[in-house]
């Protein structure tokens, strides 16, 4: 995760829940690219026709709260989102942002200070978020240290395999 | 240290000190994914380099969600997860013998006080109701449980609620859970536990208590517990499938925040779209007319729920302008109200009874709502879409004002349709 992650951000509200990042009728797949046509289809049609891959999507408190839906952070990175920015989420989904390799960033000045369409440029490493359109500069929270070494390891996917490996040693 | 029940069963199973805010690596003690969440699960373990689960008895698929299965894609997913639980030696109920999961895991005693249970489904939490700590997460979260045996948590904080007084007849478990999250709010309850306390929680049916726990997650929980008592260690002790150790917090323990709502001046409550937290008096949306009600799912599709609807609608008919579903969550409800009779009254009364599953709860079938359609329903959520088109809506509530509401065509709190007589023997 050290490359930066830059596009326009589209702005939500508070309390953004997994059924309209992602509706249930559209749960008889798993398969990411499926998923992503129909991101975001019941809170704004428009998201899915007129983003651009690397765009940011930004949000209140409690993104993504409501199903355990894994589907939700999978159609939002398929879309083409390069991270979501929020002033809090709700825990499941923090979960599985993590698990499925979506950067998430919580930060609720920088949800204060962007704007809808300002271009947003995020580093991973270190937590900063520019706003290039307004020339601010906001920080994300930083990651507790065992979250951070999942993170590092690439995933929940290797952590377990390692920690397989070790238990047959 | 004095323990918070959430930190007590986490420190019971991590041998960590399990401070609030510490992250254990934590025992599981039962894992299960749904139809929907099993085949990301099953991708995810195997990527893992897993080629068996921690223990089949204590691993579960349920074929709940869009079952029977109610198209071609659906019946893929389903046939994915059932050959996986059979090749593994898993638990899993076929179609006809299952139940919606937090209402069937309960009754086949694979839920017990002192566990830690994970499921893939944000309800898992319903579970708190016997006094585990039950949690949902997402499917990765779950295949790793199934690898590992283990997961990590963090301790959270603790709300303590006190529902106090003596609630007259026709209030529900509903009418708790919607007036607390009136309170709290879909978010102030977010990375925290709820522990349900007071006078009132002990002449709560264990029905009642599943539906409060089963809705802690609309205010952002991890957790909604329940501390052992009488009631909850008979339901557990009669259906056990294992030995189960109760845990109990420690008096004095640290809350982040108490909350005491007074049951007895409570009054018949709905949740308004587009938000659980919406409560407001069911007389206050009286003018609000319907074009559906559904009483089922893992909040509201219990024994208890479906007699009290029973009890509205026996004599009664649903209004002309109303569809009326209703799903009994698990076989063992739908038998014992077949054998009761009151299968046969909602038939009479012009419902519509189908065979237990999550069905139109999350908008997946057998009841989807049209553009402009409006209903009553007894789920957990009301979010934009939850039940079908972006533009229908949805009144939560418990089985009383669901009925009531059926027979009237709007929403409509019970005291309006039943008789003072009715009123006073809805419990007991």
């Amino acid at each position: 995760m050290s490359e930066k992650l830059r596009g326009r951000a589209w702005v939500y509200g508070n309390d953004v829940d997994t059924d309209v990042i992602i509706p249930a009728r559209y749960l008889v797949t798993s398969d990411p690219e499926e998923l992503g046509r129909h991101c975001m289809e019941d809170l704004d049609p428009e998201f899915i026709k007129k983003m651009k891959p690397g765009d940011v999507v930004v949000g209140g408190e409690n993104f993504g709260c409501g199903s355990s839906r894994e589907h939700a952070p999978l159609a939002l990175k398929s879309a083409g989102v390069s991270c979501v920015i929020a002033a809090s989420f709700a825990r499941i989904f923090f979960r599985n942002a993590i698990n499925v390799g979506l950067p998430i960033f919580e930060s609720s000045e920088a949800v204060n200070g962007i704007s809808a369409g300002d271009e947003v440029e995020v580093d991973p490493s270190t937590g900063i978020i520019r706003n290039l359109s307004k020339g601010e500069t906001y920080r994300a929270t930083s990651y507790p240290p065992f979250l951070r070494h999942l993170i590092e390891v690439g995933g929940l996917v290797p952590y377990v395999r390692e920690r397989l490996k070790e238990k047959e040693v | 240290m004095k323990r918070t029940l959430a930190s007590a069963i986490i420190a019971s199973h991590s041998g960590e000190s399990a401070k609030e805010g510490d992250i254990c690596n934590v025992k599981v003690d039962f894992a299960f994914a749904n139809d929907i969440t099993a085949p990301p699960a099953i991708k995810a373990l195997k990527e893992m380099g897993a080629s068996r689960v921690f223990d089949p008895k204590r691993c579960a698929v349920l074929p709940d969600h869009f079952t029977p299965n109610k198209d071609i894609a659906s019946a893929q997913q389903v046939k994915l997860s059932r050959v996986f639980a059979k090749e593994q030696g898993m638990l899993y109920w076929e179609v006809g013998r299952v139940g919606v999961e937090h209402a069937f895991l309960p009754e086949q005693g694979q839920i017990l006080p002192g566990e830690i249970v994970l499921g893939a489904d944000s309800h898992t939490c319903t579970g708190g109701a016997l006094g585990a700590f039950a949690t949902g997460m997402g499917s990765t979260d779950l295949a790793a449980a199934w690898a590992l045996g283990e997961t990590w948590l963090r301790v959270p904080p603790t709300i303590k609620v006190n529902f106090e007084g003596t609630p007259p007849p026709w209030i529900v478990g509903k009418d708790l859970i919607l007036a607390l999250l009136g309170i709290v709010g879909t978010q102030g309850a977010r990375y925290q536990a709820f522990e349900f306390h007071g006078a009132a929680v002990k002449a709560l049916t264990m029905d009642d208590r599943f539906t409060i726990s089963n809705m802690a997650v609309e205010g952002g929980a991890k957790a909604g517990i329940f501390v052992p008592d009488e009631t909850m260690l008979k339901y557990a002790k009669e259906r056990a499938v294992r030995p189960f150790n109760p845990i109990y917090p420690d008096e004095g323990a640290n809350y982040a925040r108490k909350v005491d709502i007074d049951t007895s001046v409570l009054k018949p409550l709905v949740a308004a779209p587009s938000s659980p937290a919406n409560a407001r008096p069911a007389e206050e949306c009286s003018d609000v007319k319907i074009d559906q009600v559904f009483i089922g799912s893992c909040t509201n599709g219990r024994l208890t729920d479906i007699e009290m609807a029973a009890k509205v609608l026996k004599g009664r008919s649903v209004h002309d302008d109303v569809r009326l579903i209703v799903i009994p969550a698990s076989y063992e409800v739908y038998n014992a109200a077949l054998e009761r009779g009151h299968i046969a009254t909602f038939v009479k009364a012009g419902a519509a009874v189908c065979t237990p599953s999550c069905g139109p709860c999350l908008g997946g079938h057998l009841g989807i709502l049209a553009e402009g359609e409006v209903c009553v329903s007894t789920s957990n959520r009301n979010f934009v879409g939850r039940m079908g088109h972006p533009k229908s809506a949805l009144y939560l509530a418990g089985p009383l004002v669901a009925a009531a509401s059926a027979v009237t065509g709007r929403v409509t709190d019970p005291r309006e349709v039943l008789s003072s007589d009715e009123l006073q023997s809805l419990k007991g």
